[in-house]
């Protein structure tokens, strides 16, 4: 089937089968690598990518079922000339990722996260980003990150 | 002036590719591959008595299909016992896939390569396979007392047994030290098994030149030499014709740090025989039933003391459950025997092991790799001590450390290293002095009268622990200055997320005295580095930080001796800024790094105009001489390999403050503190990091995490659905202080650090629950419904 929709502001189609899922769609058929799978499940949030604006877990959506939509990944997060986005750049600040793999999840989250609460309490972030498994960090950074991100869209507002 | 790099916390140079998607991890490479998958045992000990292929054969898109007997003989063996050691009487390693026999649920007995992986996985599901179940043996005391045999050929299941005795100094041995003791306990201490659980799984993608009859291969691995090594004996490839690179890589605690698996063998054999670009990512109930598991360990403990609570004698009997092969040999029960002693001087010592097998996942090391649970058991026994004496924990802690004066300390014993266990240096009183202070220990009593005035409970507990770090045989290093001034750095270890390419960056450039954007760093390629042994036992920046300071000293040498030609200057006169060489005092006199390293090459062609300075009649030298003189290389460049005399021990102490619920046996831990030294500080951002990450693995291992597997040996939560790792919302904020003790054995005075934060929390929260709820904690990890029935037992018996 083809699936046609709007990934990080460009027109994308692919024919693929309709058990095909969005995260190996991005993946596989579009090139877009960013977005990582960590449990195939739903559960780890390695997944996570921004559907018209909402984080949805790519890994438990068929691809066919976003026709027409609009998707951003982890690529599409930074501005156009290339500057990281503050929730990016504050990641990189407060070394809120070791391996990487499943910062793209939390990029996403987090920058739904603080469009819909720009000055979140410490709880509120622990919740917020409670869908998304680190094995990493330990978390403390990357709450210290979305606080600073807050800041910085703040400041640049 | 070049900024002092070394001790500061510089951003992480992975960083931008990894915020934006650009990392390239295992399944983002190799697209259009073919794509492998397995059919995977779902008993936990059966016989084969036939596999039927046929049903699978019509699927679309199917490439191949592999069992056993489609193995050439040097593929189909049995894979590679990793670390003999003479007490391994009995090691058994698996076949990459199962001949005749399996022995747990998610060994491989057959693969499948097809267009895609959706494809690959229809086939598998078509393949039937015949099995004869044969009962299973689960729990390690089953399998110790006779239980029905994993391998037919290994008796009561036994495939290590080791004792280690360390007498008194006047020669006593422990267990006559602890009948004269004053006083004397006994008990015992369990953990249960988890894993390490990279957010990433293992991977494996194979290309074979057939022009060149080259093989490359990219796996997520911990070690790409031993990949690579591993794969050119299996293959029958000669080892130029291999190479191994490790991308980036989602975590690795461990698990990757094995090799071959059977995927690293089976894929890159396939790509060979089929010519073809193979590919195999691992899924999550895949890295669940078919990689490792560690930390099952059964541990009985007797110990005699003296009315201050000093250990006269310590003898530990541990039953180690080592799954249903040995690949990694018995290192996990070896570092349990040997870090168990900790920062203390024990009397009389007596360790004795028996690694069992179960029809289990294989055990190996995982992050701490045995240390958590020889560290539960030493913390616990003082805890003991101090209950039963009616003292202070901490007072029963400081009778018994290793003062100052007294490094190097020899505990007698032989470390996971095949060498002796000496510890170089340390401060175990300041560590505990400043851990009392930052969690407030002296002052707890009132914070728990005020907690219990509102009807709460809560407990402190403490927790100290040595880890041996920076283990040989030896790490190298490459350094390589080009004509642009640009430093290439290599080291063949590999990367799964501590930073290497920022504190190697940061080494080199203070060590050359060049900006830091000047330098890149690659780890764990082939291509640029063969000889290096891997990325465990937080070893990299002791070892191959040194190899690399090693290297950057001989390239600073050569570049001294140059530029001191050029400049007509004593090279004992110049120093190195920002890339440029002066002369001290002599504003005018300087020369860059980059015209030296054009220099370094005399050329016959130009290849550009600053090549054109280092051609035969530009730079035409001393006529007497040879272009190069003897002894000397072209290029500005250096190789150092850095073997250490043996391990650094870094050591620390955390405590932690938990609150446990009267009803719900919910427990919280409300404050984390965690005081480190791992000797001088590279980078301390990425230290603390290292030291987080570690607390939430311990944490998960202490209060959620299990291996829950049933009598037929099916592992019932096999999903992260079930098995249970911390979020955000479980794990408390760290509270960290460092202390540096700088290590004497190495040119940096560096520890690891990179396990550290895993190693003693269960010890800790244990102590601190049984401090709240004055009921026994002797086996982890503790979920409120373990806590709940632990009461309900307590308020039986009183
Ligand atoms: S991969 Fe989608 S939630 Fe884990
Ligand atoms: S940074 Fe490795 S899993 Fe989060």
């Amino acid at each position: 089937m083809l699936v046609t929709l709007t990934v990080n502001g460009v027109r994308r189609g692919a024919s693929v089968p309709p058990r095909r899922l969005l995260s190996d769609f991005l993946r596989h058929d579009l090139a877009l690598t960013g977005t990582h799978v960590g449990c195939e499940h739903g559960v780890c949030g390695c997944c996570t990518v921004l559907l018209d604006g909402e984080p949805v877990r790519s890994c438990l959506t068929f691809a066919v079922t976003v026709d027409g939509r609009e998707v951003t990944t982890v690529e599409g997060l930074a501005r156009a000339d290339g500057e990281m986005s503050p929730v990016q750049r504050a990641f990189a600040e407060c070394h809120a990722l070791q391996c990487g793999f499943c910062t793209p999840g939390f990029l996403c989250a987090v920058t739904a996260l603080l469009r819909d609460d720009p000055a979140p309490s410490e709880r509120q972030v622990r919740e917020g980003i409670s869908g998304n498994l680190c094995r990493c960090t330990g978390y403390q950074n990357i709450v210290k990150a979305v606080h600073r991100a807050a800041d910085l869209i703040a400041e640049e507002s | 002036m070049t900024a002092k790099l070394f001790g500061e916390p510089v951003g992480r140079r992975e960083d931008p590719r990894l915020l934006t998607g650009r990392g390239r991890y295992l399944d983002d490479l190799g697209s259009g591959a073919l794509a492998a998958a397995f059919v995977r045992s779902p008993h936990a000990h059966a016989r084969i008595r036939d596999i039927d292929v046929s049903g699978a054969l019509d699927i679309e898109g199917l490439v191949a299909v592999y069992t056993f007997e489609d193995l050439p003989p040097r593929v189909a063996e049995p894979l590679p016992l990793l670390i003999p050691h003479p007490a391994l009487a009995h090691g058994r390693t698996a076949r990459p896939l199962a001949k005749g026999v399996v022995r747990h649920v998610g060994e491989p007995v057959a693969m499948v390569v097809a267009h895609d992986r959706y494809l690959a996985e229809d086939a598998c599901a078509l393949i039937r396979v015949d099995y004869e179940p044969r009962e299973p043996v689960v729990d390690v005391e089953k399998a110790a007392e006779g239980g029905p045999a994993v391998h037919a050929d290994v008796p009561g299941n036994v495939a290590a047994h080791l004792v280690q005795e360390v007498p008194s100094a006047a020669g006593v041995p422990a267990r006559q030290m602890i009948e004269s003791a004053p006083y004397t306990l006994a008990f015992r201490l369990d953990i249960e098994r988890s894993a390490p659980m990279p957010l990433e799984g293992r991977g494996v993608l194979a290309r074979w030149d057939l022009d060149d009859r080259s093989l490359r291969v990219y796996s997520s691995t911990q070690t790409s030499t031993g990949v690579r090594m591993a794969i050119a004996a299996r293959l029958g490839l000669p080892l130029p014709s291999v190479e191994v690179i490790a991308p980036d890589v989602g975590g690795g605690f461990g698990v990757k740090l094995v090799h071959p698996w059977p995927e690293e063998v089976l894929v890159p054999w396939a790509a060979m025989v089929l010519g073809r670009e193979v590919k195999w990512a691992e899924d999550r109930r895949e890295h669940f039933v078919a990689s490792s598991h560690e930390r099952g360990q059964a541990q009985f403990v007797r110990v005699g003391f003296d009315g201050e609570g000093r250990v006269l004698g310590l003898d530990v009997t541990l039953l180690h459950d080592h799954g249903a092969y040995t690949p990694y040999g018995i290192i996990v029960p070896i570092v349990t025997s040997t870090q168990l002693l900790g920062p203390y001087r024990i009397g009389a010592y007596r360790v004795e092991f028996s690694s069992v097998y179960t029809n289990t996942v294989q055990v190996t090391p995982y992050r701490g790799a045995g240390r958590p649970q020889g560290v539960f058991c030493m913390e616990r026994t003082m805890d003991r001590i101090a209950a039963y004496l009616d003292l202070d924990r901490t007072a029963v802690r400081a009778a018994n450390l290793i003062q100052p004066g007294e490094f190097p300390y020899d505990q007698r014993m032989t470390f996971q290293d095949g060498r002796p266990l000496i510890y170089d240096s340390g401060d175990y009183p300041e560590s505990l002095r400043m851990i009392k202070e930052l969690i407030g220990w002296d002052s707890f009593a009132e914070f728990r009268a005020a907690a219990a005035a509102d009807g709460r409970r809560v407990g402190i507990g403490i927790g100290c622990y040595v880890e041996g770090t920076g283990v040989g045989p030896y790490e190298g290093g490459h350094v390589q200055v080009t004509s642009d001034g640009r430093v290439h750095v290599s080291t063949g270890l590999t990367s799964q997320g501590q930073g290497h390419e920022t504190v190697f960056a940061q080494i080199a450039a203070g060590e050359l005295g060049v900006p830091l954007d000047r330098v890149s760093v690659v780890t764990g390629d082939t291509r640029r580095l063969g000889y290096a042994t891997g990325t465990f036992a937080s070893r990299a920046a002791v070892v191959s930080g040194s190899a690399i300071a090693l290297a950057c000293r001989k390239v600073r040498e050569k570049a001294l001796r140059i530029a001191a030609e050029a400049l007509e200057a004593d090279p004992a006169d110049l120093v190195v800024e920002d890339g440029v060489i002066r002369v001290a005092g002599s504003p005018g006199a300087a020369i860059e790094l980059a015209t030296v390293a054009t220099l370094a090459n005399p050329l016959r062609y130009a290849f550009d105009a600053e090549a054109a300075r280092a051609t035969q009649f530009a730079a035409p030298g001393d006529p007497d001489r040879p272009p190069i003189a003897e002894g000397e290389e072209p290029g500005l460049e250096g190789r150092a390999y850095y073997s250490p005399l043996r391990s650094t021990f870094a050591s620390g102490m955390h405590a932690a403050i938990v609150e446990t619920d009267p009803d719900t046996a919910e427990i919280k831990i409300l404050r984390y503190a965690v005081v480190h030294d791992c000797g001088r500080l590279i980078n301390p951002m990425i230290v603390e990091g290292q030291i987080h990450g570690g607390v939430a693995q311990g944490v998960g291992g202490a209060l959620y995490e299990r291996m829950a597997y049933d009598s037929h040996g099916q592992l019932r939560n096999a999903s992260f659905m079930d098995f249970l790792m911390p979020y955000a919302t479980e794990i408390p904020h760290i509270e960290t202080a460092h202390l540096e003790t700088p290590s004497p054995l190495n040119p940096l005075g560096v520890k690891g650090a990179g396990e550290a934060g895993v190693i003693p929390v269960a010890a800790v929260i244990a102590g601190a629950v049984e401090d709240a709820e004055g009921i026994v904690i002797d086996r982890m990890p503790l979920s409120p419904s373990d806590l709940f029935r632990l009461r309900e037992e307590a308020a039986r018996r009183r």
